[in-house]
């Protein structure tokens, strides 16, 4: 075994060696006229490279598989019995060189993936009782264990911040890569990296359980989760090889011409067919898990190609998630005045519209702290009056004034029409009897979700429809804001479903995109289901997309690079099939012959290789 | 089956490699489930440890001529 493993780690070293004694052969022979020379070296040179490649066809045999080095063992020693040394020199030459190249440009394809698997920690600095500190193995640790972190250092485990205070870039998880800050009770996670300060942090989850292991798992599983031609191509490859070696056979005994038998031995070689394929995937999985777009395997790259019908959640998919102060009309010259004195009085409850309108104050840099507040009433479901700075301030909804015998006057009335087609909540402000502020309170649509949803639509997407559990004046207007088709509103998470099997039923190819957490049933339904902005478990586990960044360019670029490792495929495999039919006419024809042919096998390959690496760096210069 | 195994190969680079280490791993006594990651050069196997262990395992693919970088055992 040991000649075995110095023989596969020195083939490269063996193809080198062959490369010189085939150029010394041919060098002798035209400059030297010695022909002898030639026919030794190359014979050598034959001897040498089939080495390898026999131990591997050997082995395969062992494993009852007929493989690619069994047919071209078999025509080189063919080869040589008929004497044809440059043939069987030339034939094996190129096969170990061919291999030799796959493996440089396999691992550059491959490269993306393992930059992330690379950034998984290793070892972690684990405190002990008495305080003092201990480097460890990171499957070592244990939940409950207390790790120290650095500043430049990765985090080891998920877990809470006890002791310490920093900055951490969560790129790996999000996406996004800022710093985030870290303090006392805040959550971190493994992988991450601590670009300022220092943390002491209590393990929750180790090893192959932290967020990120399966983040990477993930993605480890997708590019080997083989889509349907792949399936397809391996079972083809499985009957096609030694249907190969039986045509060779056939091809002797009626032609009696064994030159011909062991030239269609080489020339069968399934080399591009094989490698075509999986090749294209790996390159778009890998160029996804850059942009943090994880991608579960070639199937599901196939069917997100083939996806007509996207279907989006509102809430945290399309718009903000969180209710901000979308409007504000003021009745009087101090704006300031009506919106600190309703925030201060905001303050009082923690109401999601408050919030808003406390939050909104804080933005517009309005001090309202240090206002004084006197005897306060909240009227439920209506709003509060108070009094502040020693005048009435009533703040609530239009049921309140009414209660509270204040008067619209017709432009107020209107405004507040206005506002509420918007889909907004209404807060009115009214200080001393006079009505001075209106604000409209609303979830925002994301800036960019218009854009990107004519990105969809002109990269093939035709049905957009939103399913929201919200009201159905703001499923309207965000609707109507964004060019969507098909609006249903007030939902429960089981009536998505019913939807999504609808839209099947009808015959589209359904995307689901959520946020990952109220709506896994909708996402595990769906024909992809898209989880949009968390890295969680859930998501990871429901999804067949994860958008570990929460943007729509994301989500674009998704789309695209779905459909283009789909074409790369067919491409590649439309490339493996001329090929096939060129040397089979150029055997007819009678000019391909053993070396030519496995030239053309080998270039085949790295063509295949290479229109797959353009994947890599696709969409570099339009995303951002 | 009560444990799983997972091997770290050296990259691997051709796909009939695949058949080949799973067809071997797989006619161990007491191994399950067998899957090898091409492009990861994983391979994940089940395996009953009354009857066999991480190490024999290693030692098929060594054997096959692949190099095993790391061994990692996970209880099921």
């Amino acid at each position: 075994m040991k000649v075995q493993l110095f023989i596969q780690k020195h083939t490269n070293h063996i193809t080198w060696l062959v490369a010189g004694l085939i150029i010394l052969g041919y060098l002798s022979k035209y400059f030297l006229g010695n022909i002898l020379i030639y026919q030794v070296s190359l014979a050598v040179a034959s001897i040498i490279a089939v080495v390898p490649i026999a131990i591997h066809a050997y082995q395969a045999l062992m494993a009852k598989v007929v493989s690619i080095e069994l047919l071209v063992t078999i025509a080189v020693i063919g080869a040589f019995i008929i004497g044809e040394y440059n043939e069987s020199a030339i034939v094996t030459f190129l096969f170990l060189f061919g291999n030799f190249l796959e493996q440089k440009t396999l691992s550059k394809t491959r490269a993306s993936i393992k930059s992330l698997t690379e950034m998984t920690p290793t070892t972690a600095e684990v405190v002990r009782n008495d305080g003092s500190t201990e480097e460890i193995e990171v499957d070592d640790v244990e939940v409950g264990d207390i790790v120290l972190v650095k500043t430049g250092a990765a985090i080891p485990v998920d877990g809470v911040v006890v002791e310490g205070n920093g900055y951490a870039n969560e790129a790996a998880i999000t996406g996004e890569s800022r710093a985030v800050n870290k303090a006392v009770t805040s959550s971190v996670y493994s992988g991450t990296i601590l670009s300022d300060g220092f943390l002491k942090v209590k393990a929750t989850k180790v090893g192959d359980d932290t967020t990120f292991a399966k983040i990477v798992e993930l993605v480890e599983d997708a590019q080997d989760t083989k889509s349907h031609a792949e399936k397809f191509i391996d079972r083809f490859a499985q009957y096609y090889t030694p249907a190969v070696l039986i045509i060779a056979l056939l091809t002797y005994l009626f032609s009696h011409d064994f030159k011909l038998a062991i030239t269609v031995l080489v020339l069968g070689c399934p080399g591009a067919l094989v490698i075509g394929a999986p090749v294209s995937n790996v390159a778009g999985i890998g160029n996804g898990a850059k942009k943090g777009i994880l991608i579960k395997g070639g199937e599901v790259i196939d069917s997100f190609a083939k996806i007509d019908t996207f279907v989006f959640d509102k809430t945290g998919t399309l718009t903000q998630g969180t209710t901000t102060v979308s409007n504000r009309i003021y009745y009087d010259d101090h704006s300031k005045t009506a919106l600190a004195f309703a925030a201060k009085v905001e303050s009082l409850s923690d109401h999601p519209l408050g919030r808003a309108i406390q939050q909104y104050a804080t933005a517009q840099h309005v001090e309202y702290q240090s206002l004084k507040i006197n005897n306060n009433t909240t009227i439920k479901g209506q709003g509060i009056v108070a009094e502040v700075a020693d005048q009435q301030v009533i703040v609530g909804n239009l049921k309140l004034m009414l209660v509270k015998h204040i008067v619209l006057t017709p432009k107020q009335q209107v405004d507040l029409q206005q506002l509420q087609e918007q889909g907004s909540s209404v807060v009115i402000v009214a200080i001393a009897g006079t009505i001075t502020a209106i604000f409209g309170i609303s979830d925002e649509v994301r800036s960019e979700a218009a854009t990107a949803l004519k990105a969809l639509r002109k990269s093939g997407a035709k049905h957009l429809v939103m399913l929201t559990g919200d009201n159905q004046v703001t499923a309207n207007y965000v609707a109507g804001q964004l060019g969507i088709d098909e609006v249903h509103a007030e939902l429960m998470p089981d009536q998505k479903v019913e939807f999504v099997k609808e839209f099947q039923a009808a015959g589209r190819k359904v995307a689901f995109v959520g946020d990952g957490i109220n709506d896994s049933p909708s996402l595990a339904t769906a024909d992809i289901g898209i989880a949009m902005g968390s890295g969680t478990d859930v998501a990871i586990e429901t999804s067949d997309v994860v958008l570990m960044k929460s943007s729509f360019s994301a989500l674009v670029h998704a789309y695209r690079l779905a459909k283009k490792t789909v074409l790369n495929t067919k491409e590649n495999i439309t490339i493996a099939i001329s090929v096939v039919i060129f040397l089979l006419l150029g055997l007819i024809a009678g000019f391909i012959y053993m070396a030519s042919g496995m030239f053309v096998h080998e270039a085949s390959i790295l063509v295949v290789i290479f229109n797959a690496m353009r994947l890599i760096n696709y969409g570099k210069k339009t995303s951002d | 089956m009560n444990k799983k195994v997972i091997l770290q190969l050296d990259a691997l680079t051709c796909p009939s490699c695949l058949t080949k280490i799973e067809t071997a791993v797989k006619a161990e006594p007491g191994v399950g489930e067998v899957k090898v990651l091409f492009n990861a050069g994983k391979v994940k196997a089940e395996i009953d440890d009354t009857q066999t262990n991480a190490d024999k395992l290693s030692d098929v693919v060594t054997k096959l001529g692949y190099e095993v970088e790391k061994i990692k055992v996970k209880d099921l």
